[in-house]
């Protein structure tokens, strides 16, 4: 292997309340338990298929950017990045080392191909993104590989389409696989699934959508990234809008079907569904 | 030509448009200023000082004042940002997310934990869901109503 290859893609919803739970040592708890056990083979899953590189894509949540700069597409080209304050004190979890040569390698290739990233070369990262790395790979003293942030705008309407989405996995994947390195990159999609945080619907859980979504984003990504916003918002809240996201990460897989790792799904995580699914390519 | 707005057809929902984050920049940028230590001691010190210092509107303010999210979101506020009032409070997602509702902290854990709010009835302004307006305030608050 010369180059560098995407081998597998991991989604998984990236609740803060997750983060709170296992920073304060509750994930025993009878409300967290069923959670957490979801994801013991996914852990299992990350020690074996430990990956040299994460791409992974999330959403800011009015923390590194305020209402001042709204990027719709960034990544983070940065030596490292902090974990945020977000008003409660930043989550005691390691510094996120990343990989500035790859990044500037996508960053160069996306943008020629017509996806206008916004470069950012420094950044505090939020639960978005380190949520995921916690139910991942639990609480190491460093985490495991480095990790690319790549946040995306879902607070500000409109945010892009699923359409947009999915192509841009496909610049991605395109980008990465011409990097003259053999390493080993797994893509990760987070945020969603079900939730609204927000008036009298605050609460929404559709399991009928998202079970759908998770068939569909397995078996017919091209069909799912034409499903309009107004659909995920009055069926799956609007927060659930997160999910345009995931279709990021699965356009970054190969065309070939892939092999499902692990499957999870459990509700309610304080507010929001969780959805967790392992993608490997074949 | 007026834009295409589809999603102001959906019950108890405002979304954060481009038109509202115009309406509410003040306010959430003073939100974001709670992410600052000092700044939440401040503000803790004497809100409506702090609140002084930033060119909102008076209904936005009292809107602050009151703790009153669904309002705040009226005039432009997002949940993301206004989390950080919730934050300075020493309040959770969930809290205020229940707060919105009518709900007491309780009835909207219970609800969630019973698989969340169905989207029966709750797709379209005019059905008969419990997050439309006709249903409001939702859980005790709202039995209560007119007894």
């Amino acid at each position: 292997m010369t180059m560098a290859r995407i081998t597998a893609s991991v989604y998984t919803s990236h609740v803060p309340a997750i983060g709170a739970a296992i920073d304060l040592g509750k994930t025993g708890e009878p409300y967290w338990q069923p959670l957490f056990k979801g994801y013991e083979a996914s852990k299992a899953w990350m020690k074996a298929n430990t990956p040299d590189v994460i791409f992974l894509v999330y959403n800011d949540h009015a923390t590194a950017f305020s209402l001042d700069i709204v990027p719709t597409f960034a990544i983070g080209c940065a030596e490292e990045f902090k974990p945020a304050d977000e008003g409660w004190g930043p989550r005691p979890v390691p510094v996120v080392k990343g990989h500035p040569e790859l990044a500037a390698h996508i960053a160069q290739s996306v943008i020629q191909d017509d996806f206008d990233l916004t470069i950012v070369n420094k950044m505090d990262v939020d639960h978005g993104l380190t949520v995921p790395l916690s139910l991942m790979c639990g609480q190491p003293e460093a985490w495991p590989c480095r990790i690319i942030p790549f946040p995306v705008n879902v607070v500000l309407y409109p945010v892009p389409s699923g359409r947009r989405c999915f192509q841009l996995g496909r610049a991605i994947r395109k980008a990465i696989e011409s990097f003259d390195e053999p390493l080993n990159v797994q893509v990760w999609g987070t945020g969603g699934m079900s939730h609204q945080l927000q008036g009298p619907r605050a609460g929404l859980i559709n399991k009928g959508f998202d079970q759908a979504f998770l068939d569909q984003l397995i078996a017919d990504p091209d069909t799912l990234s034409r499903k309009p916003h107004i659909e995920y918002v009055r069926d799956a809240g609007s927060e659930g809008i997160e999910l345009v996201m995931w279709l990021i990460a699965r356009g970054a897989m190969s065309d070939n079907p892939p092999r499902v790792a692990h499957r999870f799904y459990h509700v309610p995580a304080s507010n929001t569904a969780v959805g967790h699914l392992i993608l490997e390519n074949t | 030509m007026a834009l295409d707005k589809p999603y102001q057809d959906v019950p108890g929902t405002t979304i954060f448009d481009a038109e509202q984050a115009r309406r509410g920049y003040h306010l959430n940028q003073f939100c974001m200023s709670l992410m600052k230590a000092e700044n939440r001691e401040r503000f803790k010190a004497n809100e409506r000082a702090y609140l002084d210092e930033w060119p909102m509107t008076e209904e936005q303010k009292q809107a602050v004042l009151a703790r009153d999210l669904n309002r705040c979101i009226a005039l432009g506020g997002n949940i993301y940002f206004l989390a950080k009032i919730g934050a300075t409070d020493g309040r959770s997602f969930q809290q205020m997310a229940g707060s919105m509702t009518g709900m007491t902290e309780q009835e909207y854990r219970d609800m969630m934990i019973r698989g969340g709010r169905s989207v029966e009835g709750n797709r379209h302004i005019g059905e008969d869901g419990d997050a439309q307006a006709h249903r409001q305030p939702q859980g005790a608050a709202g039995r209560g109503k007119g007894a």
